[in-house]
């Protein structure tokens, strides 16, 4: 009907091709930059509005977290207490009682000389009885005796070349065809034992870690999810005036990120404030089994590693909510 | 500006909203939408914006058919109209300023472009004074011109307004046409749906009549 062309398109042209053309890519990413800085930011003021909400929010994850971080502290702590057990597997060959000093040392001798053994410790009737009376508390019964029961003790250290159980095992067997020899026991098997529980323990943690990890998902997705609902009227206005659904999703993403940050730190805390608790009792445990073990606390990276799986299953549990429900919101 | 051909709108359960409209609105045209309620002005409105989709015939916007625009596209075909609701649609926990400010923001300008526009847009409609305000300490009429400068702010060719008058007196009604009737002269084509009947008469545009869906009566035009 009427005339096509008319200046009311021009200005919006030519903003257009300022933006792009004469200002430069460089003003532009910087601009697209500074508001993603704001949109974090505002995140986080948003959540600083509803302090408590955010707190209790960010402590259910903070517990969800600090579980697992917590285990895995301690199971790494019982690891490094015994990994160096691990390079001290002995043998220990109990001698017939009928054998003396001078057969003993002559067999101790024998065995230095072997490749597979690098050392071989000598311990005699009269060592065995003092050591054992001073740490038994049996010394008195001890004395009520005829004669020392204890037997001479040879205690071999296999050489770093043998690694293996079949290996060990061999040297086992090798070592019981000595006449001299009563009783030949290896001193590992219950560090085996204990190694296997530690693996099925660190499992089990590890199973505990996914199930709350999928726990602090669904507290954060439902977090935002509400949120969301919260903030309908504005979502609608914004896709109204042309908010893409990047814009919108924005905010809520950057929030879950906070949450999940905040609910780290607190995990931190917690693990931190459980383990000085732990501290002295341990230290006092360590004590009565003659160890200068400590407590270690949480390292440097196992923290960053926490913060980290924090911020990203926050954010992606908001993004997860974010997905599901944004699609709904639409103006009528 | 816009071009609707053969167009109906039927909603789900079989409801027609819009039956076999055809028309065309000019660049830099102003006419008025009428008709009794439920006649169809707000379901052609949406149309338009892209809130709903026709279900037969073609609507164009700008040259653009709305049918070509795919989800992801809306947004953006939504920043080149302008929409004025009833109920002004404002967000209530941000100042007047940082409500006009919106489509900007989402449109990405640097923080001085926008400080400029909004100063600008606001000016235009006579509310730069209170643009630290909140929405809620405003009268109806300042509410739905903080909506008008909301609208215009990224300069989009083409204004939809909804009842834009529909709760206010005729003479803050008159002050709300005259700032329609300034973006007009300046080229944009305003569409304004309404049934205030005596305002509409006051006024010499072109006023589009519907009635149950169908578009009875087109008359004016005389710009």
């Amino acid at each position: 009907m009427m005339a096509r062309k008319r200046p009311a398109q021009r200005p919006v042209a030519e903003t257009r091709g300022a933006s792009v053309g004469k200002r430069g890519l460089r003003i532009g990413l910087h601009t697209y930059l500074l508001r993603h800085l704001q949109t974090f930011f505002y995140a986080l003021g948003q959540l600083f509005q509803k302090p408590l909400a955010t707190l209790m929010t960010s402590a259910v994850i903070g517990i969800a977290l600090a579980l697992p971080a917590g285990l895995h502290t301690l199971l790494n702590n019982t690891q490094q207490l015994t990994s160096d057990w691990n390079n001290s597997t002995r043998i220990s060959l109990f001698l017939k009682q009928n054998i003396n000093e001078r057969q003993s040392t002559a067999l101790a001798k024998k065995l230095r000389t072997k490749n597979e053994i690098s050392k071989v410790d000598y311990i005699s009737r009269e060592q065995a009885l003092e050591e054992f009376s001073a740490l038994s508390g049996f010394g008195d019964a001890l004395l009520a005796l005829d004669e020392n029961p204890l037997p001479t003790v040879l205690v071999v250290h296999p050489a770093m070349v043998i690694n293996s159980s079949v290996a060990i095992e061999a040297l086992l067997t090798e070592l019981r065809t000595h006449p001299e020899v009563d009783l030949a026991q290896l001193d590992m098997q219950w560090v085996e034992r204990l190694y296997a529980m530690l693996d099925t323990l660190s499992r089990g943690i590890w199973i505990l870690a996914s199930l709350l990890s999928l726990a602090v998902l669904l507290v954060v997705g439902n977090t935002i999810r509400l949120a969301i609902q919260n903030r309908r009227d504005e979502i609608v206005i914004i896709k109204l005036i042309g908010g893409t659904d990047a814009f919108i999703r924005r905010p809520f993403l950057y929030a879950g990120f906070w949450y999940g940050l905040f609910g780290g730190i607190i995990a931190f805390i917690l693990v931190q404030i459980s383990l000085l608790f732990l501290q002295e009792p341990v230290h006092h445990l360590a004590n009565l089994y003659h160890s200068q073990f400590k407590l270690n606390k949480f390292e440097l990276v196992n923290t960053f590693v926490l913060l980290t799986c924090a911020t990203l299953l926050g954010y992606l549990g908001s993004w997860l909510a974010v997905n599901r429900h944004l699609k709904d919101i639409e103006p009528s | 500006m816009i071009t609707f051909t053969n167009t109906s709108k039927r909603y789900p359960g079989g409801f027609e909203a819009l039956n076999n409209i055809s028309f065309n609105l000019a660049a830099g045209e102003m006419a008025f939408l009428t008709g009794h309620s439920g006649a169809g002005k707000s379901t052609l409105l949406k149309l338009i914006a892209l809130i709903e989709r026709c279900s037969n015939g073609q609507v164009l916007v700008n040259g653009k058919n709305l049918a070509r625009i795919s989800r992801r596209g809306i947004p953006y075909h939504r920043r080149n109209v302008g929409v004025i609701f009833q109920d002004h649609r404002l967000l209530f926990d941000r100042t007047v300023f940082d409500n006009v400010a919106l489509p900007l923001v989402i449109a990405g300008n640097s923080r001085q472009e926008i400080h400029k526009r909004v100063r600008a847009a606001l000016d235009k409609v006579g509310l730069l004074e209170k643009e630290k305000l909140y929405p809620i300490t405003l009268s109806g009429g300042e509410q739905q011109r903080v909506g008008i400068a909301r609208a215009v702010v990224n300069k989009p060719p083409l204004l939809l307004a909804d009842e834009p008058t529909g709760n206010l007196d005729p003479e803050l009604s008159r002050e709300i046409m005259a700032i329609f009737e300034e973006f007009q002269r300046v080229g944009v084509s305003v569409l304004i749906a309404s049934h205030d009947i005596s305002l509409i008469q006051s006024l010499p545009y072109r006023v589009l009549q519907l009635d149950h869906g169908r578009l009875i009566n087109d008359i004016g035009g005389r710009l």
